[in-house]
C-alpha cells in the first residue's frame, strides 16, 4: 500500500480558493439583481410610454421617443445580463480549483464530508445552471441559484469546515464515488427546480397580484420580466423529473452498498428513512402533475416541501440525528 | 360518482359501496395521499430509537421516562416500520396501486392494437397548429405519411388526412414501473421472511461454526429454518489494522481493518483463506460473512493461592473510545475459596493523567497497560438466569481493589505477573490479540429486490422521458394542416411539427 500523503497547505490553499469563488459569485448576485431591477423598470417604463402614446394620439413622435429609449435600455440590459453570467462562469471555474484542489490535498474524491459535499455539491449546481442557461427563461433564475449558491458556500467555510482527513474504511468504496456523486447531482436538479418554483409562487401570491403598496408593486414589476407561471411549472417540473431520477438511483445505490458494508441493503437507519420520505414527497408531486384539482400551486408547493426534505436532510439529519450514516466529520 | 347520487340512491347495496369504495381507492388522489401519509408516517422512526436498528436506544427511553416510553411504545413509536399504522397505510398504497394499474394495463393493451384516433375536425384548436401552402405537385398528405412512417409512428389515412401517433412506450414503461414496484415489495417480503443474520465475535485464532450455537445474536426471518444453515467454519487466523502515523493532523487514524479467515466446509476440511474488509464481506454459499466491528482481546491468565490456573485464556476488551481505551469483564468461577470478578480498563497506549487515571493516546499498541477492579462473592452464574457477559452485576460482590478500598486498582504491562490483593492468588498478561465482530447473514429475496428495483428505475426513466405523442395532417384545397398533442409535457412539440411541416414542402 502506498504511504497516504494528506497536504494540508494544498488544503489551506483551497479554502482560499473557495473564498475566492465566494467573492466573485457575490459580484454575480449583485449585478444580476440589479439586471433584474433595471430590466423591470425599464419594461414599465416602455408600458407608460405606450400607454402616454395611446393617450395623447400623438402616436408617431413619441413612438420614436420610446423606440430609441428602448433600444439603449435594452443595450445597457444585455451588456448587464452578458455580464452577471461571465462572472457566474468565472465564480464556477474559481470554485471548480478550490474542488479539485481539496480533492488532491485530501488524496480522494472531494465529497466525503459535509463541507466537501457542500463545496462540491454548490459546484454541480453551478455546473448544471451553466449547462442550462442557454434557455432564456432559466437564464433569468441567476439572483436565485447564485444567491443559493452562496448561502451553501457561506455555510460551507463558516459551519462545516474541517481539516483534510483519511477515508475512514466504512467509506473506502466506489460506491463512495457513484452513490454521493449521483445524491449531490439530484440535489443540484431539486435545487433548480426549487428555485423555479419559488418565483412561480411569488408570482402568483396574492399580496404580488394585488400589490397595494409601491414596494411591493416594484416587486410585482421584476416578477412581470420572469416566465410566464405556465413555463415556469413546466421548467420545473422538468428539473423535478430529473432529479427524481436521480434520486430514485441514489437509493438504490445506498442499498447496494449498504449491503455490501452492513450486511442489509435496507435498515430504515435515519438518512435512508429521509432518502425515501424524499423520494415519497417527489412521487406524490409527480402524481400531483396528472391528478386533477392538484396541478398547478398545490403541485408546486408540493415540490417545495420536497426540496425542504432534501435541505433537512442535508443539514439537520447530517448534524443531530443519530444513525450509521455519520460521515459530517463534524 | 359524487356523494349526493349515493344519498338519493340507498339501494345501491353492498356491492355498490364495494364499488363505490373501490373506485375511491384506486383513484389516483387517493394514492397521491397515501403516499404524502407514508412519507409522513416515515418521520417519526427517525426521531425515536427503533428496535431493529438501536435496541440500546430503546432501553435508555425506558430507563429515563419510563412512562412516556411505555406510552410512545403503545403507539409502536419504537417499531414504526413494522407497526399497524406504517403497514396499513403501505398496504392501502400498494392496493390502491394494483386496482389502478391493472385497468390501464388492459386500457393499454387495448389502446396498442387499436388504429391511431379519428383526426379531429378543427386541427387549428391543437396546442401546436401549422398551415402552410401546399407546394406544386405534391401531395401533402402521400408525403406526410411517407415521413411519419420513416420516423416510426403509426400512421393511419383517412380521406383527405392522416392521423399519427407515437410513444406507446411511455405508457408500457409506466405500467413495467408500476409492476416493478410490486416486485420489490413481494421481494422484499419473501425474501425478509427466509433471511438470517447473526453476530459473532472473534479474537484471532478463534473459530466459528454456522449454526444456531455459533452465533452471539441472532435475527431470524419469519420461515427461517436453522437446518439450512450453510454448513461451513469460519477462523479468524489475523487481524490487522494500519494506522495513520505520518501526517500530523491525521495521527492514529484507522486506514484499513483487515480480517484473515479461513473458511472450511464439510467437502474441503483444509479450508480457503481470504481477506475480510470493511465494504468487502466473503460472499459463502448460503452466507456472506461481514466485518462490522474490532478491538483488543488481552491474552490474561488468573492463578489461586496454590498456583492452579483458574481462568486462562483472550479476552474480549469492548473499544470505549477512538484511542480504543476498551473495557473487559473476566469471572473466575472456580478460584479458591471464593469466586472472582474483575473490571479490566485496557489501555494499548497508556499515559498517566493529573488525576492518577490512566488514558489511551493512540488506538495502536506502543505502551499497553491493564488496571484491574476486583471483586470477590457471588457471581450468580448458578442461578440459571443467562447473564451477559460484558457486564458484571456487582450488587452481591464486594470490591477488594480499585477505586474506593484499601488496595489500589491491580495495574500490570504486558508479560507482568501481579499478586492479587488478600491473598487472592496471581493475574499474568501474557499477550494481546484482536478481536473482530462479523455479521454472518444471507437474504435470498435480495438478489430479486436489485432486480425489481433496476426494472423500476428503467422503467420510470423511459417513462418520464418519452413523450406520447399525437400528429394529424389534414388537407384544406390548395393548402395543408399540421397539429401536434402530447399527452403530457414534451418539450420538442412545436419543433417536431415544425420540422415536419418543412419537410413535406421540401419532398420531391
Amino acid at each position: 500500500m502506498n504511504p497516504l500523503v494528506l497536504n494540508e497547505e494544498l488544503s489551506q490553499l483551497s479554502l482560499l480558493v473557495t473564498y475566492a469563488a465566494m467573492a466573485v459569485f457575490t459580484l454575480a448576485f449583485l449585478v444580476s439583481g440589479y439586471h433584474l431591477s433595471q430590466a423591470a423598470s425599464s419594461k414599465s417604463r416602455i408600458l407608460e410610454n405606450q400607454q402616454a402614446a395611446t393617450r395623447s394620439g400623438n402616436v408617431a413622435v413619441l413612438e420614436k421617443e420610446s423606440d430609441i429609449a428602448t433600444q439603449d435600455s435594452s443595450k445597457s440590459l444585455i451588456v448587464l445580463e452578458r455580464v452577471s453570467l461571465a462572472l457566474a462562469i468565472l465564480g464556477t471555474l474559481i470554485l471548480a480549483a478550490g474542488v479539485i484542489m481539496r480533492g488532491i490535498a485530501a488524496a480522494r474524491v472531494p465529497w466525503a464530508n459535509l463541507y466537501e459535499y457542500s463545496i462540491t455539491g454548490a459546484l454541480i449546481l453551478m455546473m448544471i445552471y451553466l449547462v442550462s442557461v442557454r434557455s432564456k427563461e432559466v437564464r433569468i433564475m441567476a439572483t436565485f441559484v447564485v444567491g443559493f449558491v452562496l448561502l451553501v458556500l457561506g455555510t460551507a467555510v463558516s459551519v462545516f469546515y474541517v481539516q483534510v482527513a483519511s477515508l475512514m474504511p466504512a467509506l473506502q468504496s466506489y460506491w463512495l464515488v457513484i452513490h454521493v456523486m449521483v445524491a449531490l447531482l439530484a440535489t443540484g436538479f431539486f435545487s433548480l427546480a426549487a428555485a423555479l418554483s419559488l418565483a412561480y409562487l411569488l408570482k402568483t401570491a396574492n399580496w404580488v397580484e394585488n400589490a397595494k403598496t409601491k414596494g411591493t408593486e416594484n416587486f410585482r414589476a421584476i416578477l412581470g420580466i420572469f416566465p410566464s407561471k405556465e413555463t415556469l411549472e413546466r421548467l420545473a417540473y422538468r428539473f423535478n423529473i430529473s432529479g427524481f431520477i436521480l434520486w430514485s438511483f441514489t437509493l438504490i445505490a445506498g442499498a447496494i452498498w449498504a449491503e455490501r458494508a452492513w450486511h442489509r441493503y435496507w435498515g430504515w437507519d435515519t438518512k435512508e428513512v429521509w432518502t425515501f420520505i424524499i423520494w415519497a414527497l417527489y412521487a406524490g408531486y409527480l402524481h400531483a402533475n396528472a391528478t386533477r384539482g392538484w396541478t398547478g400551486k398545490r403541485a408546486v408547493w408540493l415540490g417545495l416541501i420536497g426540496f425542504a426534505a432534501v435541505v433537512f436532510n442535508f443539514t439537520i439529519v447530517n448534524m443531530f440525528f443519530k444513525g450509521l450514516h455519520v460521515y459530517s466529520g463534524l | 360518482m359524487s356523494s349526493s347520487q349515493l344519498y338519493e340512491s340507498p339501494d345501491i347495496g353492498l356491492t355498490g359501496w364495494a364499488r363505490w369504495i373501490w373506485r375511491q381507492l384506486t383513484s389516483m388522489r387517493t394514492a397521491l395521499l397515501l403516499l404524502l401519509l407514508l412519507a409522513a408516517a416515515s418521520v417519526p422512526g427517525s426521531i425515536y430509537p427503533q428496535r431493529s436498528a438501536d435496541p440500546n436506544g430503546v432501553a435508555l427511553y425506558f430507563r429515563e421516562d419510563q412512562q412516556l416510553a411505555e406510552v410512545l411504545d403503545f403507539f409502536q413509536l419504537f417499531d414504526v416500520y413494522n407497526s399497524i399504522w406504517f403497514s396499513a397505510i403501505y398496504i392501502l398504497l400498494f392496493t390502491s396501486l394494483v386496482g389502478c394499474v391493472l385497468p390501464r394495463t388492459k386500457v393499454h393493451y387495448e389502446a396498442l392494437k387499436a388504429e391511431p384516433v379519428q383526426t379531429p375536425t378543427n386541427l387549428s384548436r391543437m396546442p401546436v397548429y401549422q398551415m402552410e401552402q401546399a407546394p406544386q405537385g405534391i401531395d401533402p398528405i402521400v408525403e406526410g405519411k411517407k415521413i411519419l412512417e420513416t420516423q416510426r409512428y403509426r400512421v393511419i389515412q383517412r380521406g383527405d388526412s392522416v392521423s399519427a401517433e407515437k410513444g406507446y412506450i411511455r405508457e408500457t414503461a409506466n405500467l413495467i414501473y408500476h409492476f416493478s414496484l410490486v416486485g420489490v415489495l413481494i421481494a422484499v417480503g419473501i425474501g425478509g421472511g427466509l433471511s438470517f443474520s447473526g453476530q459473532r465475535v472473534l479474537a484471532e485464532g478463534e473459530t466459528f461454526v454456522n449454526n444456531l450455537a455459533g452465533f452471539d445474536s441472532l435475527s431470524p426471518g419469519t420461515f427461517f429454518d436453522p437446518e439450512r444453515l450453510a454448513p461451513i467454519s469460519v477462523t479468524l487466523d489475523k487481524f490487522e489494522v494500519d494506522y495513520d502515523f505520518l501526517n500530523e493532523t491525521n495521527i492514529g487514524a484507522p486506514l484499513d481493518f483487515r480480517a484473515t479467515v479461513t473458511v472450511r466446509t464439510p467437502t474441503d476440511q483444509a479450508g480457503q483463506t481470504s481477506l475480510v474488509r470493511v465494504n468487502e464481506p466473503l460472499d459463502s454459499r448460503g452466507a456472506s460473512v461481514y466485518l462490522t466491528g474490532h478491538g483488543y482481546a488481552p491474552e490474561i491468565t488468573i492463578r489461586d493461592a496454590n498456583g492452579d490456573i483458574s481462568y486462562s485464556g483472550a479476552t474480549i476488551f469492548l473499544p470505549q473510545d477512538g484511542n480504543l481505551t476498551s473495557i473487559g469483564i473476566i469471572k473466575v468461577p472456580d478460584n479458591l475459596p471464593e469466586q472472582i470478578g474483575v473490571v479490566a480498563f485496557f489501555y494499548p497506549s497508556a499515559i498517566e493523567l493529573a488525576s492518577g487515571a490512566y488514558t489511551s493516546i493512540f488506538p495502536g499498541v506502543i505502551d499497553p497497560l491493564i488496571s484491574m477492579n476486583v471483586y470477590t462473592g457471588d457471581l450468580g452464574l448458578d442461578s440459571g438466569i443467562p447473564l451477559n457477559v460484558y457486564a458484571l452485576d456487582t450488587d452481591r460482590l464486594n470490591q477488594v481493589a480499585g477505586r474506593g478500598t484499601n488496595n489500589p486498582a491491580v495495574e500490570i504491562r504486558l508479560g507482568e505477573t501481579v499478586d492479587l490483593p488478600e491473598g487472592l492468588g496471581t493475574v499474568t498478561f501474557d499477550g494481546i490479540k484482536r478481536f473482530a465482530s462479523l455479521d454472518i447473514a444471507y437474504n435470498p429475496g435480495q438478489l430479486w429486490v436489485l432486480i425489481f428495483a433496476m426494472l423500476s428505475l428503467a422503467g420510470i426513466i423511459v417513462s418520464l422521458t418519452t413523450p406520447r405523442r399525437r400528429i394529424w395532417i389534414k388537407k384544406v384545397g390548395a393548402s395543408f394542416e399540421v397539429a401536434g398533442l402530447s399527452r403530457r409535457d414534451d418539450p420538442r412539440l412545436e419543433e417536431v411539427v415544425r420540422e415536419l411541416t418543412e419537410s413535406i414542402k421540401k419532398e420531391k
